[in-house]
């Protein structure tokens, strides 16, 4: 960096100004706010830690925390009471359990993302787990041996015929109740809005019941498609239909009011501007029925091997494969289950990141 | 069209042009009558699809409910070799998990909306809610994980406190020992208590974003205005922020709740089967709908598959009644016509 001590600094040439009146910080936070919190959490930790060294005959760290959150709490409004009037002493305490409750959601969700990933890291570890089946593999075989590879495509198999059956439909349906209207539009809103409520278990049994038992089919890939499919087309039309609604209605009279017909004005106004709210619910749905076990539980059968035909034989997806896996009991194949576990939430991230591109494209529109 | 002029009055005033009103036909295009048709049967199809779903449910329940009558409801056995089924006891299990779960989500999904809405900095905010959206995401297996190998070790412990301190009290009461040397760890183990903490995971999310949603919503200038007479931030919450959301506290509560009632997974890998009728949420052992389904379908036969199907038009109905009363709740908190340019 260059000093340019030689010019001389010259002082502005202007009056002084009259004695301004310093600028009052709004937001400072006087020493008895600053340390009235830290010092209550520091206290309540040693006191916790007195009672359960020397006092109590208590133990562990679930209980430990637990008792130092109450302590804490406690400390704190005895605390502030001494200096402070009623109110601001539940202000104080309100804030307090606030944040707390907003950090055990937090440790909640970080837990079970690190946890997963964390068991999972013995059998990810092996690139063969990407890239083989489980055909042949015996339950006391290593995890150098066997793969998640046939659960991947079947769960890729099974959602994307999901997926190519109820797009259409679901914003198919979500265009006529927004667009369409009427009294028909309203019965049909109504019982879509009735069928989200269908339990996940209660649309694969119904598969189960109506194609495997009924019809004959087999257990397969297809089946599975099907459960899935009745689990989610509820919830994409009705996100799409949301993300119809939203779509402000000047954008349509303005296009209809230029001399396009009904049908270009969908096709050329309303559905563009809806794009990202129409994404966002079918991805939402997605997420839904890659993460669900129940409806493939009843309807795939659970195959060991690579299988492409949806049509015929058993199919395998990452949820039952972990829940088998987990079920199981081998330790081993719990370690492979949380090995798929983590492909799954992976999967579902990415999935997720997507999606919340896309919401954003359409917050900044 | 040619219009005759009238003839001109005598009295010489200027001819008077007889207007009619024209006729503006509102019919539509060609190519407008194909889409809505299309549509219309896209529609109906949907309706036809979804609602045999719930016609069949209820049809094929008929038979059960004719066999066994009332006594499906308070029955509480499930042992179809003897034909006693009932669902009392599972139904029982089915609150006593989704109440649970709730009681364990609606705090914590109530400060989390406050504290992202109310508490957070600007500009942390949106992460917050993207986590949150995350959280929602996360496959319900995922969290079945996370409550058999990292929770039920911890809880466990916490249970046996609970029974040891609060015994008396028959809702945590536990038929064992709890302050034996070697306490009976499997009496505590596959309980309700257990099984409601994934459920909760799952479900308070949900309840999360309606709640958000609706607090974000609350009026600025009457939040600017308690801050302005001198209440503190908690204050403003108080009489602004909570009674401005009680619809959406409410209907999101009601909406986690439905989805509580119908969890599957989580529920089945925690869990051990148990009819009995009780109310014991600490002890091991209870069933669920959901549960009795994924449980029991692989070796019904076409009766048994029946009653699993009534058991499950059950928990439909009342899912079904929770999420239209949350509905009602949520509606009536914002407005949910379409936006205006």
């Amino acid at each position: 960096m260059t000093v340019l001590s030689e010019r001389p600094v010259r002082a502005p040439a202007e009056p002084t100004p009259p004695a301004r009146e310093p600028r009052r910080d709004v937001r400072s936070r006087s020493v008895d706010e600053q340390l009235s919190v830290p010092g209550a959490a520091v206290s309540a930790f040693a006191l916790v830690w007195v009672a359960f060294t020397y006092v109590l005959p208590w133990s562990g760290k679930v209980g430990f925390a637990f008792c130092w959150l109450l302590a804490f709490l406690v400390i704190l409004t005895a605390l502030t009471a001494l200096t402070s009037p009623r109110p601001v002493v539940v202000n104080r305490l309100m804030s307090a359990l606030v944040s707390a409750a907003a950090l055990v959601v937090g440790l909640a969700l970080a837990s079970a993302v690190v946890y997963t990933l964390v068991r999972s890291a013995g059998s990810l570890r092996h690139l063969g787990f990407f890239t083989s089946d489980m055909s042949g593999v015996r339950p006391t075989d290593p995890l150098t041996r066997g793969g998640v590879l046939h659960a991947m495509v079947g769960s890729i198999i099974e959602i994307a015929i999901a997926v190519t059956i109820t797009v259409p439909l679901g914003i198919g349906t979500a265009v006529f109740m927004s667009e369409v209207g009427g009294r028909l539009a309203k019965v049909v809103r109504t019982v879509v809005e009735a069928m989200t409520a269908l339990p996940s278990i209660v649309a694969g049994l119904f598969i189960y019941t109506v194609l495997i038992i009924a019809l004959g089919f087999n257990r397969s890939g297809f089946a599975a498609a099907m459960a899935i499919s009745v689990m989610i087309l509820p919830i994409i039309a009705r996100g799409s239909d949301i993300a119809l609604r939203i779509v402000p209605n000047g954008l349509r009279e303005a296009s209809l009011a230029l001399g396009s017909s009904q049908w270009q004005t969908v096709w050329r106004v309303v559905l563009p501007t809806a794009r990202p709210g129409l994404t966002t619910a079918v991805i939402l749905g997605i997420a839904r029925g890659v993460g669900e076990t129940s409806p493939v539980l009843l309807t795939s059968g659970a195959s060991t091997f690579l299988g492409f035909n949806p049509l015929t034989g058993a199919m395998n997806s990452l949820p039952l494969y972990v829940f088998s896996a987990v079920r199981s009991g081998q330790t081993l194949y719990i370690a492979r289950g949380f090995g798929a576990a983590s492909v799954l939430l992976l999967l579902v991230l990415v999935l997720f990141v997507i999606m919340r591109r896309l919401a954003r494209q359409q917050a900044t529109r | 069209m040619t219009t005759l002029l009238p003839e001109a009055p005598p009295d010489g005033d200027p001819p008077l042009v007889q207007d009619r009103p024209r006729v503006v036909s509102p019919g539509f295009t060609t190519g407008d009558q194909v889409f809505r048709r299309g549509t219309t049967v896209i529609g109906v199809l949907v309706l036809v699809i979804t609602g045999a779903i719930g016609l069949f449910l209820g049809y094929q329940s008929i038979p059960t409910l004719q066999r066994y009558g009332l006594g499906f409801f308070t029955e509480n056995q499930w042992r179809p070799e003897n034909d006693v089924i009932g669902i009392s006891s599972t139904l029982l299990g089915t609150l006593q998990v989704a109440l649970l779960a709730l009681a364990m989500a609606f705090p914590l999904a109530l400060g989390t909306a406050l504290f992202i809405t109310e508490y957070a900095p600007g500009r942390l905010r949106s992460g917050l809610v993207s986590l949150i959206d995350l959280m929602a995401a996360i496959p319900s297996i995922v969290w079945g994980l996370w409550g058999f190998f990292l929770i039920q070790p911890h809880a466990k412990n916490i249970a046996r406190w609970l029974t040891e301190y609060a015994g008396w009290v028959p809702f945590f009461h536990v038929d064992t020992d709890p302050t034996a040397a070697l306490w009976a760890q499997t009496r505590f183990t596959s309980s309700v208590f257990i099984a409601s903490f994934p459920v909760a995971m799952m479900i308070l999310p949900m309840a999360c974003a309606v709640m958000r949603g609706v607090f974000a919503q609350a009026p600025a200038g009457e939040r600017e205005a308690a801050l302005a007479l001198g209440g503190t931030q908690w204050g403003a919450i108080r009489t602004v922020v909570i009674p401005f959301g009680q619809g959406g506290i409410i209907g999101g509560t009601m909406l986690a709740l439905g989805r509580a009632l119908g969890e599957t997974i989580a529920v089945v890998l925690i869990i051990s089967p148990d009819f009995d009728l009780k109310v014991r949420p600490l002890e091991v052992g209870t069933e669920t709908v959901s549960a009795l389904i994924a449980g029991r379908f692989g070796e019904a036969t076409s009766a048994q598959l029946s009653a699993l199907l009534t058991a499950g038009f059950v928990l439909f109905l009342i899912t079904l009644v929770v999420n239209t009363v949350a509905a009602i709740f949520v509606g009536r908190s914002r407005s949910g016509s379409a936006t205006d340019l």
